[in-house]
């Protein structure tokens, strides 16, 4: 981004080195950038919830928000502004300043992830060397506004939400950073977008079906995210039949807003993460790494390919959204003393386990291929065949089987499938 | 405060470095207005106290005062989920103490209605379970097909919820032509649901682990407590009033009586009298239902749907007693007459009630998670336990 | 086995403990016999544990006030899953100081229902764990079924009375009208009996 700027800074006919205002350009800069950005996450989260409201609705035979805009669109909107204006309540006993706080601190957690997040090629705020690094270090923001939320509400109910999501996403920090070591092995690098483009445009090509390592990485990593995102079927902290809202009860209005955008939003930031470690990011075949090299060279990238490459991300990143919300609205939830089962005898192995793997495989690799390990195969290749075996196997054949097995179970019931009633 | 002395006395002087929790009385997942006292150290409880009365509405005084026809609507509001249960019982203790015998089709009706209802109230005690664990989409699936008996039981009697649809000595109105072919396309529908319903939430990994091996009541406990219906069933007793003191139509009907066996199975820790017992064995009542109704329905007499009763009715001295297994286990009437209009005293014995004492006893050592799960096991609700 | 009829188990209670168990009363609708107060537990636990009785569910337990005969009878309903049969027994207790033996140890189910009979009539238990109200409020004055219960007039602070509402809408609305009619009788000079079909 400070290339844009200074290009800018250029074209305004002044040198950035020695203009004197230019730090004060970079400010405002950052400024402009910084409110896009939140107010991206603010209004995806909105959207989403429209979105999952919908889903969630016609998954339960009912039809969900369909009044407030075409098809229901401006509900968050009208959510919005009702929340807004409902009255500022703060409990009698609570802690005042931290009760006020806390919000602020789950919406800084969460906002700072985009500044990394890569939108598509060479779309990202910042080109961080550690970016993997940080994002997994900022996110922890986000439990420490939770235990002051679920403390400063002074009610047992709500202080079994927060000490709950504490153990819970504290726990679940130690497998999703083991396995997320995975593709960074493979790829060599913690910049994301070095992560990308370590990967290929082809399926196959991406982290999931190289390795059967990067395969069950993804898995893990998926399990850790909707644990660190409290979502179903982690979401004990705010579990509805329990503790009516968890650490949020007592919060109303704007804060209540707060912790709500923080969690959808959260979303985007866990699918973009999985996109880009393990489903090869912004590209598909077509717009890849393959067709890129001979316009970097050139130094002359076409205007579409930044919208194309945009676009692929957006994508795969609603899908990824997608499941989660469908995840969410088919499992029940798992019990505390599980959940840190499931953490720590499960997915920790696993984790430390697929991290040996992988680093062993990488240089089993390096000997028996002779070239890097990481990055796309050429073409033809004994490794790109390999690949494709594993894609085939691990990632066609099990979505094919699970399609056939829906389309059976809907015809059991005696029904049709017919995506005409949205 | 009553809170203050209650916790002296059950909870003893060790209270100050645990916490005391009130869960309820309102609550999304107790059912109905219960209140739960719980000695929480952390999430392992070491007590939980119920506390009811929440909503008791004093119907047995009521049945004191009012005549003995006019009390049937206030027996729906004793268990409203399943009321044509309630209503069939003080039918049957006030046909008792008049020597009444009612026609075979109004028998016939009664047991129909009742089934449907039947299904009806478990399809709400399965759907809540499935919601207090954290699965919301049984539940409105489970609401769909209720939908559908409402509409056949709104048909029938012109209510649905709170029927008061049978009457001393028969049931209120006929059966509707084009009532018959309705239900059966119905029930067809609904058994292909039900294997749905296993797909979706009875198997599911998550589901089964919750409840495997939680809140396991040994059979002899169950008798002890006072257990009836699927709860009791589901501890493995081998008992049920419609096959064992068969009352009604009941006797014309083939139907299996499904008995807790582990269903969960024993690598995942299922022992007889888990939640997961319980649970299932309700599933399998509802396809159980399906039959009898389809028998009914195959076998409906014609004749009276009423017999003949007085206009005032005054049964002579005496009392009598009637049980019926209704969807929550098995109701007891016991009815006193004193020669007079009105009844001398009305008490109906639930299954809630009962099922509330247990769970005091069962809560050591579960966690906070666990006693919701267990509480929608018993399939208690608040109007049963209260009256 | 096939059950016993009552006859039956009446006779085998008769031989066992003579006195202590009344008649069988003539089967009016449902029989039941009056067991001595005194000697309840030991009936019951005779009930309970001789194999050809083996009652081992307690189906109800419940109390009928009769001021008249100056007695509270408690009534139990036995039943025996293993022999199929029931049994109907009551104990007769005075009135102004009713008290029992409680049955708990011998069947848990008694537990609750025995509170609540504490609750709404009074009966005491001897030997119950945990005798105190279960349905009304813990500090609730008076025997909600007993026939001469009246209420006292609130619960702390909560009335128990209030006019019916259709009085009351009657009172305002002769109330408003006189109002309006004395806001125009100054300037109208129509009579009074007119002034209501005007302004209806």
């Amino acid at each position: 981004m400070q290339e844009l700027v200074d290009n800018l800074i250029l074209r305004w006919g002044h040198d950035p080195a020695s203009w004197p205002i230019t730090q004060g350009v970079y400010l405002v800069a950052m400024l402009l950038v910084g409110m896009a950005l939140t107010t991206f996450g603010a209004i995806f989260a909105g959207l989403l919830s429209w979105w999952e409201r919908r889903i969630a609705a016609r998954m339960q035979s009912r039809i969900g928000p369909n009044r407030v805009g075409p098809g229901g669109l401006l509900q968050f909107l009208a959510d919005a502004l009702k929340l807004i204006g409902k009255e500022d309540l703060i409990p009698s006993e609570s802690d005042n300043v931290l009760f006020r706080i806390a919000p602020y601190f789950v919406m800084t957690g969460f906002v700072l992830t985009f500044v990394v997040l890569p939108f598509g090629y060479r779309l990202s705020p910042t080109y961080m060397n550690v970016g993997l690094f940080y994002v997994v270090s900022i996110t922890a923001l986000i439990v420490v506004g939770i235990l002051i939320s679920g403390w400063a509400s002074n009610s047992k109910w709500s202080l079994f939400g927060g000490i709950r999501a504490a153990a819970q996403v504290v726990s679940y920090e130690i497998p999703s950073g083991m396995v997320i070591l995975v593709p960074i092995i493979m790829a060599g690098s913690l910049n994301l977008h070095d992560i990308i483009r370590a990967q290929g445009g082809a399926p196959w090509d991406w982290f999931m079906f190289q390795t059967p390592m990067g395969y069950a990485a993804f898995f893990i990593f998926f399990i850790s995210l909707l644990a660190e995102g409290n979502r179903t079927p982690f979401d004990l902290p705010e579990a509805e039949s329990e503790l009516v809202s968890g650490y949020n009860t007592e919060y109303s209005g704007m804060r209540f807003a707060y912790f709500f955008t923080a969690e959808w939003g959260g979303l985007w930031v866990m699918s973009a993460l999985l996109t880009t470690c393990f489903l090869g990011g912004w590209q598909v075949p077509g717009v890849s790494m393959e067709t890129l090299t001979r316009w970097e060279a050139a130094n002359a990238v076409p205007w579409w390919f930044y919208i194309g490459s945009a676009a692929v991300f957006v994508i795969k990143v609603l899908a990824l959204v997608n499941v989660i919300v469908w995840i969410r609205w088919t499992f029940p939830r798992i019990r505390v003393d599980q959940m840190m089962t499931l953490c720590w005898k499960y997915l920790v192995p696993i984790g430390m386990g697929l991290v040996l793997l992988e680093a062993f495989t990488e240089i089993l690799s390096f000997r028996i291929f002779g070239e890097a390990a990481k990055g796309q195969a050429k073409l033809g290749s004994p490794r790109d065949i390999l690949h494709f075996a594993f894609f085939v196997i691990a990632g066609v054949l099990p979505l094919a089987a699970f399609f056939m097995k829906t389309f059976r179970n809907i015809q059991l019931t005696g029904d049709r499938v017919d995506l005409s009633n949205w | 405060m009553a809170l203050d002395q209650l916790i002296v006395t059950k909870f003893g002087t060790d209270a100050e470095h645990e916490m005391i929790l009130n869960m309820g009385p309102q609550h999304p997942s107790t059912h109905g207005v219960i209140n739960f006292v719980v000695q929480a150290d952390g999430e392992v409880m070491k007590k939980a106290v119920p506390q009811v009365g929440y909503l008791h509405r004093a119907i047995e005084k009521i049945g004191e005062i009012v005549t003995y026809p006019g009390f049937m609507p206030y027996t729906d509001r004793i268990d409203y989920l399943a009321a044509m249960f309630a209503n069939e019982g003080y039918a049957l203790a006030v046909e008792k103490l008049l020597g009444l015998q009612v026609p075979p089709r109004a028998q016939y009706l009664r047991a129909i209605s009742c089934e449907l209802n039947r299904i009806a109230s478990h399809l709400i005690s399965l759907g809540t379970m499935a919601m207090d664990i954290g699965a919301v989409t049984p539940f409105p699936y489970a609401l769909r097909e209720r939908e559908s008996i409402n509409d056949l039981l709104e048909a029938l009697c012109g209510a649905r919820l709170t029927y008061n649809y049978h009457r001393i000595g028969g049931v209120a109105f006929d059966m509707p032509e084009d009532w018959m072919p309705l239900c059966r396309k119905w029930l067809d529908h609904f058994e292909k649901i039900l294997n749905e319903w296993d797909r979706l939430i009875s198997f599911n990994e998550i589901f089964v682990e919750r409840l495997a091996g939680m809140g396991t009541i040994p059979a002899e406990m169950a008798v002890n407590y006072g257990l009836v219906g699927p709860n009791l069933r589901a501890s493995g007793v081998d008992f049920d009033l419609r096959r064992d003191e068969p009352y009604g139509a009941y006797p014309d009907f083939k139907f299996m009586i499904p008995i807790g066996t582990a269903y969960a199975g024993k690598h995942r820790g299922g022992q007889v009298g888990d939640c997961y017992d319980r649970f299932y064995c309700r599933v399998l009542e509802c396809r159980e239902s399906l039959l009898i109704v389809r028998q009914a329905l195959d076998k409906f007499p014609d004749g009276e749907f009423m017999a003949k009763v007085p206009r005032k009715i005054k049964p002579e001295v005496g009392e009598a007693q009637s049980r019926i297994e209704a969807a929550r286990g098995e109701m007891a009437y016991y009815v006193v007459s004193d020669g007079g209009e009105r009844a001398y005293r009305v008490r109906a014995r639930t299954g809630s009630f009962l099922a509330m004492g247990i769970i005091e006893d069962l809560s050591r050592g579960l966690m906070i998670a666990d006693l919701v799960a267990l509480i929608a096991s018993l399939d208690v609700v608040a109007p049963e336990i209260d009256r | 086995m096939p059950g016993l009829t009552f006859e039956q188990i009446h006779q085998r209670l008769v031989e066992k403990f003579g006195d202590a168990v009344g008649p069988l009363s003539p089967p009016k609708k449902d029989p039941f016999c009056v067991f001595a107060a005194p000697r309840l537990g030991e009936i019951c636990r005779f009930l309970k544990d001789d194999p050809a009785l083996y009652f081992d569910f307690l189906e109800d337990l419940t109390a009928t006030d009769h001021p008249k005969e100056n007695l509270i009878r408690v009534v139990y309903h036995f039943y025996s899953y293993r022999h199929r049969h029931l049994f109907i027994a009551k104990v007769e207790l005075d009135r102004k100081d009713p008290q029992v033996d409680s049955l708990e140890p011998l069947w848990k189910a008694a537990n609750w229902m025995e509170r609540e009979v504490f609750d709404l009539f009074g009966v005491t238990f001897r030997g119950h764990s945990d005798l105190r109200r279960i349905l009304m409020p813990d500090d609730w004055v008076g025997n909600p079924l007993r026939k001469d219960y009246t209420e006292s007039g609130g619960y702390r602070g909560i009335s128990n009375v209030r006019d019916n509402p259709l009085d009351l809408y009657l009172n305002m609305d002769r109330q408003v009208r006189a109002e309006q009619a004395a806001a125009q009788s100054p300037e109208a000079a129509a009579p009074p009996a007119v002034a209501p079909k005007a302004e209806g």
